[in-house]
């Protein structure tokens, strides 16, 4: 899909703080985060599995040497249908010095985008709380959801770090 | 290139100048001072003054080169050491490391810093009597009052030329000059003053009070008549800066780089580099090892290269990670040398004679061990100083000579490091560590062996000393040494003998990088084992297990009932073998636990490389860290002691911790989706 045709920059000055998302699938949702924060995407594959972790955290892997957690978001936002097949990818995150992969159903494309064309996400009662929300995004045929993946992975909720570790602010956002 | 980078070089270099000083001193014969020695701190003082100088910390600076001066007299003969003035070098080595430490902050140190290194050199100078003899000649002004920071013993007259002085300021620095020795013929003409001074201070002295005032560059002092011994005030033959007598700018001499008088053959490397290598070469391992596996369903005959490349491979491989992991080993000296000072200093201060003698300089240990030895090494020193060894008239009355040994040795032992350490004290009280139990509500019985007896010191808030004192007794007890050095896989344990001292013996595996493990399977899971805590393997036999109230179960074995952990029970391990008979029982004796762990299979032992989940996530339970196998898949290192906990309490999953916003509809358990 070509994005770029499909984005018309809405105002001049707001070129200067465009900024490129990566966006993926999440069963029939798609969202979208700071590309910035993207190290590369890899396969679904060879993931040692931990006991006593949420369900939502599938294990570790090894990325060059590298032990690396594996989130599922999939599962952590509650979607009904998750399934492992050929377009299961891995996002690998950056979020501070630490790397966390993401597993998504698809990754979609990369995306330039103001922040004139964001809006407010409505709070919703869904599986996620909306602090971890950047906004949505209306293209002219879908919404985009904006995640504050930095935010979501540095969360209590994720237990990606231990508590002693995580910054007092990043507990509960601002 | 950034200028903070020199920064770092210099505080490294000084570091180490610094740790050379401490030695140098500790080791010097206050008798007849090795000419050789005083020679050497001299030249370490000096080299960071040089440095100092050329990155404008002028306290620093101005303390090294009251140091030096002071040296110089040592060097000369002028000036005689005492015990004394020994402890006062060492406590003026200790500040410049504060102020080392200030800097590398990027803070210019505080003024009580400075204050008292002026007040540990006035106090040093007045311990370092003058020799008759040599240096009485230029004596000619006696009557002149030694106030200010030390001095030579050399009056000398100087032209003072300043530029850019009005009349106002001209005032304050002729009383500030008045200071330094008798001024005379002071006159201000367009701004600039003109002065004699003769005085028993070093041009740099004056110029770096003058600095406070000034710029280097509008400062000029040159020596005029000089009487006769300037050129012992100047010597230092080899520094390159005192060739010259008269420095009209100061800052030029400065901004040459600092000469360090032999070329050093290492290469300061940071450690994220090295562990760098480390990750790549275990992924070099990897490859090698997919590689060999692709070539093992080859015909070998028809594939003879091949395959002597892969074998070749296979053994640079094995090499290259051993030169890498030899990178990140040190010596154990590294951790020795801080102990001189440290049973100097708490000799003094408890009134005992100690003699400390170090063995196994050069055994080497991986970087995190010895940092990770520090603490505990530190502690048992201090407990033997402290506790062990005793005051000299109780060793004389105990027949023993008056002075204390404390002996300090590393060693290799079948593929271990053995760290001891060792007095000829009073050794252990076993009545007294029986009573301290007693009230500390420990389980004890009069029949135990000794080495049981001093098993209980390592229990947690035990202390045998009467009264807490200031050097040990802190609350940081054996039990944190214990858990320190099993931490990082290794062992403590306690020998001693009544009125012959007491040894603390520590066995250390040679690396935490790397780990013997025993693979084992469950399902298709594969766990390590470290094989250090493995005392057997066994086959169960189902009938013979005993059942508890509770559910738990027990095996016996050889007339003990050890209890028995599933460990695809306890992790959830899908596919797990149910049938005991044909599952194995792993007897773990670990930290003072035992008990049977059961897995399916075991696989066989494997060295592996040891890499934390916590780099990038966190702890885990019953986990202590996880490797990478040779097909590239992450396999899971436990943590055995752990294990036995878990037992009891279970994972955190199944007791769910806090409660966490709108997951609680998520089934708790680990299955809930299969791939």
């Amino acid at each position: 899909m070509n994005i770029a045709s499909t984005l018309k920059p809405s105002a001049r000055d707001a070129a200067a703080a465009r900024k490129e998302y990566l966006s993926f699938r999440l069963g029939d949702e798609e969202y979208a985060i700071d590309i910035l924060r993207v190290q590369e995407i890899r396969g679904y594959d060879n993931i040692t599995r931990i006991a006593g972790t949420p369900p939502f955290i599938k294990g570790v892997t090894n990325l060059r040497g590298v032990i690396v957690p594996i989130v599922d978001l999939r599962i952590k936002f509650e979607l009904e249908s998750v399934e492992y097949d050929h377009r299961t990818v891995v996002i690998v995150l950056n979020i501070g010095d630490r790397v966390v992969g993401a597993v998504v159903d698809d990754v979609k494309d990369v995306l330039s985008l103001s922040p004139d064309q964001l809006r407010p996400a409505p709070e919703f009662g869904g599986a996620m709380s909306v602090e971890y929300l950047e906004g949505l995004v209306d293209l002219d045929d879908r919404m985009l959801i904006l995640l504050d993946i930095e935010r979501l992975m540095n969360s209590r909720e994720m237990a990606l770090v231990d508590a002693m570790e995580r910054g007092g602010a990043e507990d509960h956002g601002e | 290139m950034e200028f903070s980078s020199f920064h770092d070089t210099f505080f490294d270099e000084a570091q180490e100048l610094l740790d050379d000083m401490e030695a140098l001193l500790l080791g010097l014969d206050v008798e007849r001072p090795d000419p050789e020695t005083v020679a050497a701190i001299f030249r370490a003082a000096h080299s960071i003054k040089g440095g100092a100088s050329t990155f404008d910390f002028t306290a620093l600076q101005r303390t090294t080169h009251g140091l030096e001066n002071l040296l110089d007299g040592v060097r000369q003969g002028s000036l005689a050491l005492s015990p004394a003035s020994i402890d006062l070098m060492l406590e003026v080595r200790d500040s410049l490391l504060g102020m080392l430490a200030f800097h590398r902050r990027g803070e210019a140190p505080d003024e009580g810093a400075i204050a008292r290194a002026t007040g540990l050199l006035t106090d040093l100078a007045a311990t370092m009597p003058a020799k008759g003899g040599s240096v009485e000649t230029a004596r000619e002004d006696s009557a002149q009052p030694a106030d200010t920071a030390p001095h030579g013993d050399d009056t000398m007259r100087l032209a003072v030329r300043l530029q850019g002085v009005d009349d106002e300021s001209a005032e304050g620095i002729c009383e500030e000059l008045g200071l330094f020795g008798e001024l005379g013929e002071v006159s201000v003409e367009n701004g600039v003053l003109s002065a004699t001074l003769a005085t028993q201070s070093s041009i740099d002295d004056i110029s770096s009070v003058l600095c406070f005032v000034l710029e280097p560059e509008q400062i000029s002092l040159t020596p005029v008549e000089p009487v006769e011994p300037v050129e012992s005030i100047k010597q230092a033959p080899q520094a390159s800066a005192s060739t010259a007598a008269a420095r009209e700018v100061p800052r030029e001499r400065a901004a040459a780089p600092a000469r360090r008088s032999e070329q050093s053959s290492t290469l300061r490397v940071s450690t994220e580099k090295i562990d760098q290598i480390l990750n790549l070469v275990g992924e070099l391992v990897i490859t090698q090892a997919t590689l060999e596996q692709a070539a093992a369903s080859l015909d070998t005959r028809a594939h003879e290269d091949l395959m002597r490349g892969t074998s070749l491979l296979q053994r640079n491989v094995r090499d290259l990670q051993e030169a890498v992991m030899s990178v990140r080993m040190l010596p154990i000296d590294s951790v020795f040398n801080r102990f001189p000072r440290l049973v100097h200093d708490m000799a003094g201060k408890l009134g005992k004679q100690v003699e400390l003698e170090t063995r196994g300089h050069d055994v080497e240990l991986d970087k995190g061990l010895i940092e990770g030895i520090v603490d505990p090494l530190t502690h048992l020193v201090r407990n033997s100083l402290d506790h062990g060894l005793e005051l000299p008239e109780q060793r004389l009355a105990a027949g023993k000579p008056e002075c204390g040994r404390l002996l300090l040795s590393a060693a290799h032992q079948a593929g271990n490091i053995v760290i001891e350490v060792a007095d000829d004290g009073a050794g252990l009280n076993r009545e007294r560590i029986l009573a301290k139990a007693r009230s500390n509500g420990l389980e004890i019985n009069p029949a135990m062996s000794d080495e049981a007896v001093w098993d209980l010191i390592f229990a947690p808030g035990f202390s045998t000393a009467v009264e807490v004192t200031d050097l040990s007794g802190r609350g940081v007890g054996m039990d944190v040494v214990r858990r320190n050095i099993v931490g990082m896989g290794g062992s403590v344990s306690l020998f001693s003998t009544p009125g012959q001292g007491t040894t603390t013996r520590i066995v250390l595996p040679l690396t935490l990088a790397i780990l013997d493990g025993m693979l084992t399977e469950v399902g298709k899971e594969t766990f390590i084992l470290p094989l250090s805590a493995i005392a057997e393997s066994i086959q169960l036999d189902p009938s013979s297990l005993k059942r508890l109230p509770g559910g738990g179960r027990v095996v016996p074995i050889r007339g003990d009932y050890l209890p028995l952990i599933e460990l695809g029970g306890l992790f959830h391990v899908p596919g797990a073998e149910r049938d005991l008979g044909k599952a194995i029982g792993v007897v773990v004796e670990a930290d003072r636990t035992r008990y049977v762990l059961l897995v399916d299979r075991l696989i066989g032992q494997r060295q592996v490389v040891v890499k934390s989940l916590e780099t990038h996530y966190r702890r885990v339970p019953g986990v202590a860290a996880a490797t990478i196998l040779g097909d590239g898949t992450v396999a899971l290192i436990l943590d055995l002691p752990m294990l036995a906990a878990l037992q009891h309490e279970g994972l955190p999953g199944e007791t769910p911790p806090a409660p966490v916003q709108a997951i609680s509809s998520q089934p708790s358990t680990v299955s809930g989706v299969e791939i």
